[in-house]
C-alpha cells in the first residue's frame, strides 16, 4: 500500500474522514459519510468529486489533429476548438485501449483526457502511432481534476468566475481562473447530470476544492460516482470496455466513425459488424429480489449466455440495476434472463438505458 | 470485509458483547446467542441495502457462512461466531436493511443461535482484544 499514489487532495480526504481504497494504484476515496447521501447530492443539487488521479495526453505539433483522428474512433479534425467529443482508443483487433474525451485546445493541439488505469498503457500507444511531426507529453501528474455535477453546479461555478458559465454548452470548456485560479472549464461529466470537469495545476486544488466545498459543494467519492454512471449507463473500462470488446457490442456506435476509412482498429470494427455481433450490452434491472453485481453470470433455463460487467442498487430508483453482455437474441427491451446471484437464477429483465 | 479503511473513525465497540474475527458481535445469554455486526462493520460496507439469512432450524458451525449482507459497494459473508442451532431470525432486516446501519446492536440483529458449545462464546474476542483486531488491520493498510 506504501506504494499508492496520492493526488494533490490526498490530505483534504484524510482531514474529511474518508474511507480510503487503493484504486488504479492511487489511495482514493470511496466515500465520505455515505454512498446514498453523496448520489443524492449529484442528482439534486451539486456534488464534487477529486477525479485527479486520471491522466492527460497532450498532443501538439503541425501533425497533432491528423495523428489524433488516426488514434480515435470519434471525428477529430471537425472538432473545433473549445469542444469536446468522446471517442475510443482501439486496437489493430478492434478491442478498445481506453475510452476517451477529446479536447480540441487550439487549432494545431489537443489533449485527451484518460482512465487512470490506462494512462501508460494509452501514452505508450499514442507515441508509437504518432509520427515525429507530433509532440506528444504525458501531464498526468501535474494536473489536477476536480468534477463538479448536479443542477446546482453552473450557479457555483457562475459565482466564482467572470466566464459566461450560461453560455457554455455541454461539450464544450474555456480557459477562465476560478477565484483566482487559473482553471480549464468543461461542461462534461460522467455522472448522467450536469456538472463541470475543472482542469487545474496540482497546486491549486486544495484551494479550490475548499472553495467549492464552502458554497455548499458536498465531497463524493468513488462509490457514488459508481452508482451515478450505472445510472447513466456510461460505460467503465475495464467493466463493460476492455482490451477485447468491441465498440459496436458495448453501444457505442454514434461514437465510431465507421464510414470513414482511418482509424486504428475501424477495419476489424467493420468486419466484426459485417459478421454480426455475437454478444450485446444492455441495461437490465432485476425482477427478482437480488443485486447483480460484476462478473454475475447471466443465464438462460440454467445455460451461461453472457455476463453481468456491472451492478448496483441504483439509489435514485430504488430498485436494482445492471449492465451486461448477453447474445443478441436476449436484447431486446423486455428480455428476461436471469443473472446467477451465488449460484441462484433471479430473473432480471432488459430495460431501456439510461436508466434514469 | 471489505479491504479500506477510514483514515479518521471512531467506532462504537461495546464491553458488554464478544466478537468474532469477522467483525460479528454476539450477546449471550444462557444458551441463547444473539449475533449482529459490529458498528466497525457497518461503517466498513456502508448503505445497508440486502441481508439475507437462514431459516429458523438450521444448524450451523463456527467459522461457517450463515448469510449475506450487502451493502451498495459490496456484498460480504456473515459467518457464524459459534455453533448451534438458528432459533430466530429478524426477519424485519428484509424490508428494513438500513437498520443494520442505524442500530446494529439493537434492532440491526440477526439472528439468535442455541448454542451447543458454551465454551465457543468465551473463545470470541473481548472488547479490548476486538478493538486491538480492528486496529491492526488499520496499520497493515498503512
Amino acid at each position: 500500500m506504501s506504494s499508492l499514489q496520492r493526488t494533490p487532495l490526498h490530505g483534504v480526504h484524510l482531514e474529511l474522514g474518508a474511507r480510503m481504497v487503493p484504486f488504479a494504484g492511487f489511495d482514493m476515496p470511496v466515500q465520505y459519510r455515505s454512498i446514498k447521501q453523496e448520489h443524492a447530492a449529484v442528482r439534486e443539487g451539486v456534488g464534487l468529486f477529486d477525479v485527479s488521479h486520471m491522466g492527460q495526453l497532450h498532443f501538439s505539433g503541425p501533425g497533432a489533429v491528423a495523428a489524433v483522428e488516426r488514434l480515435v474512433s470519434c471525428r477529430v479534425t471537425s472538432l473545433r476548438v473549445g469542444r469536446v467529443r468522446y471517442g475510443l482508443l482501439c486496437n489493430e483487433e478492434g478491442g478498445v485501449v481506453d475510452d476517451v474525451t477529446v479536447y480540441r485546445t487550439a487549432d494545431d493541439a489537443l489533449f485527451l483526457c484518460v482512465n487512470a488505469s490506462n494512462v501508460e498503457k494509452d501514452y505508450r500507444w499514442c507515441v508509437r502511432h504518432c509520427g515525429d511531426d507530433t509532440e506528444v507529453r504525458n501531464h498526468s501528474a501535474e494536473t489536477a481534476l476536480l468534477a463538479l455535477q448536479g443542477p446546482g453546479s453552473e450557479a457555483l461555478v457562475a459565482a466564482l468566475t467572470d466566464l459566461d458559465v450560461g453560455a457554455l454548452r455541454r461539450f464544450r470548456f474555456a480557459e477562465s481562473e476560478l477565484g483566482g485560479l487559473p482553471v480549464t472549464v468543461s461542461r462534461t461529466g460522467y455522472t448522467g447530470s450536469d456538472g463541470f470537469e475543472l482542469y487545474l495545476a496540482g497546486a491549486g486544488a486544495v484551494e479550490l476544492w475548499k472553495m467549492l466545498c464552502d458554497r455548499g459543494a458536498v465531497p463524493c467519492g468513488l462509490g457514488a460516482r459508481d452508482t451515478l454512471r450505472l445510472e447513466a449507463a456510461l460505460p467503465l473500462y475495464g467493466h463493460e470496455l476492455d482490451d477485447t470488446t468491441s465498440p459496436l457490442e458495448a453501444g457505442l456506435a454514434r461514437f465510431v466513425k465507421l464510414d470513414e476509412g482511418g482509424f486504428l482498429g475501424a477495419e476489424a470494427i467493420r468486419e466484426r459488424a459485417a459478421k454480426g455481433p455475437t454478444r450485446q450490452l444492455v441495461g437490465f434491472e432485476m425482477v427478482g429480489r437480488g443485486i447483480a453485481r460484476a462478473d454475475y453470470p447471466i443465464a438462460l433455463e440454467g445455460r451461461p449466455v453472457g455476463v453481468v460487467t456491472s451492478g448496483a442498487p441504483s439509489p435514485t430508483l430504488g430498485k436494482s440495476i445492471g449492465l451486461g453482455y448477453v447474445p443478441p437474441s436476449l436484447a431486446g427491451l423486455g428480455s428476461r434472463f436471469d443473472v446467477m446471484v451465488r449460484d441462484r437464477p433471479i430473473e432480471a429483465q432488459v430495460v431501456e438505458t439510461p436508466f434514469v | 470485509m471489505q479491504e479500506g479503511r477510514w483514515a479518521v473513525a471512531e467506532y462504537d465497540i461495546r464491553a458488554e458483547l464478544r466478537y468474532s474475527r469477522e467483525d460479528e458481535w454476539v450477546r449471550a445469554e444462557g444458551d441463547r446467542v444473539t449475533v449482529g455486526v459490529s458498528d466497525y462493520a457497518q461503517q466498513q460496507l456502508g448503505d445497508v441495502v440486502f441481508v439475507e439469512l437462514p431459516e429458523v432450524g438450521r444448524t450451523v458451525d463456527a467459522g461457517e457462512p450463515f448469510g449475506v449482507i450487502e451493502s451498495v459497494k459490496t456484498v460480504a459473508d456473515l459467518y457464524a461466531p459459534v455453533s448451534g442451532e438458528v432459533v430466530e431470525v429478524n426477519d424485519v432486516l428484509a424490508e428494513t436493511p438500513e437498520a443494520v446501519n442505524e442500530d446494529c446492536y439493537g434492532d440491526g440483529w440477526m439472528i439468535v443461535i442455541a448454542t451447543s458449545d458454551a465454551s465457543e462464546v468465551e473463545a470470541l474476542l473481548d472488547v479490548e482484544a476486538y478493538k486491538q483486531h480492528i486496529k491492526e488491520r488499520a496499520d497493515q493498510d498503512h
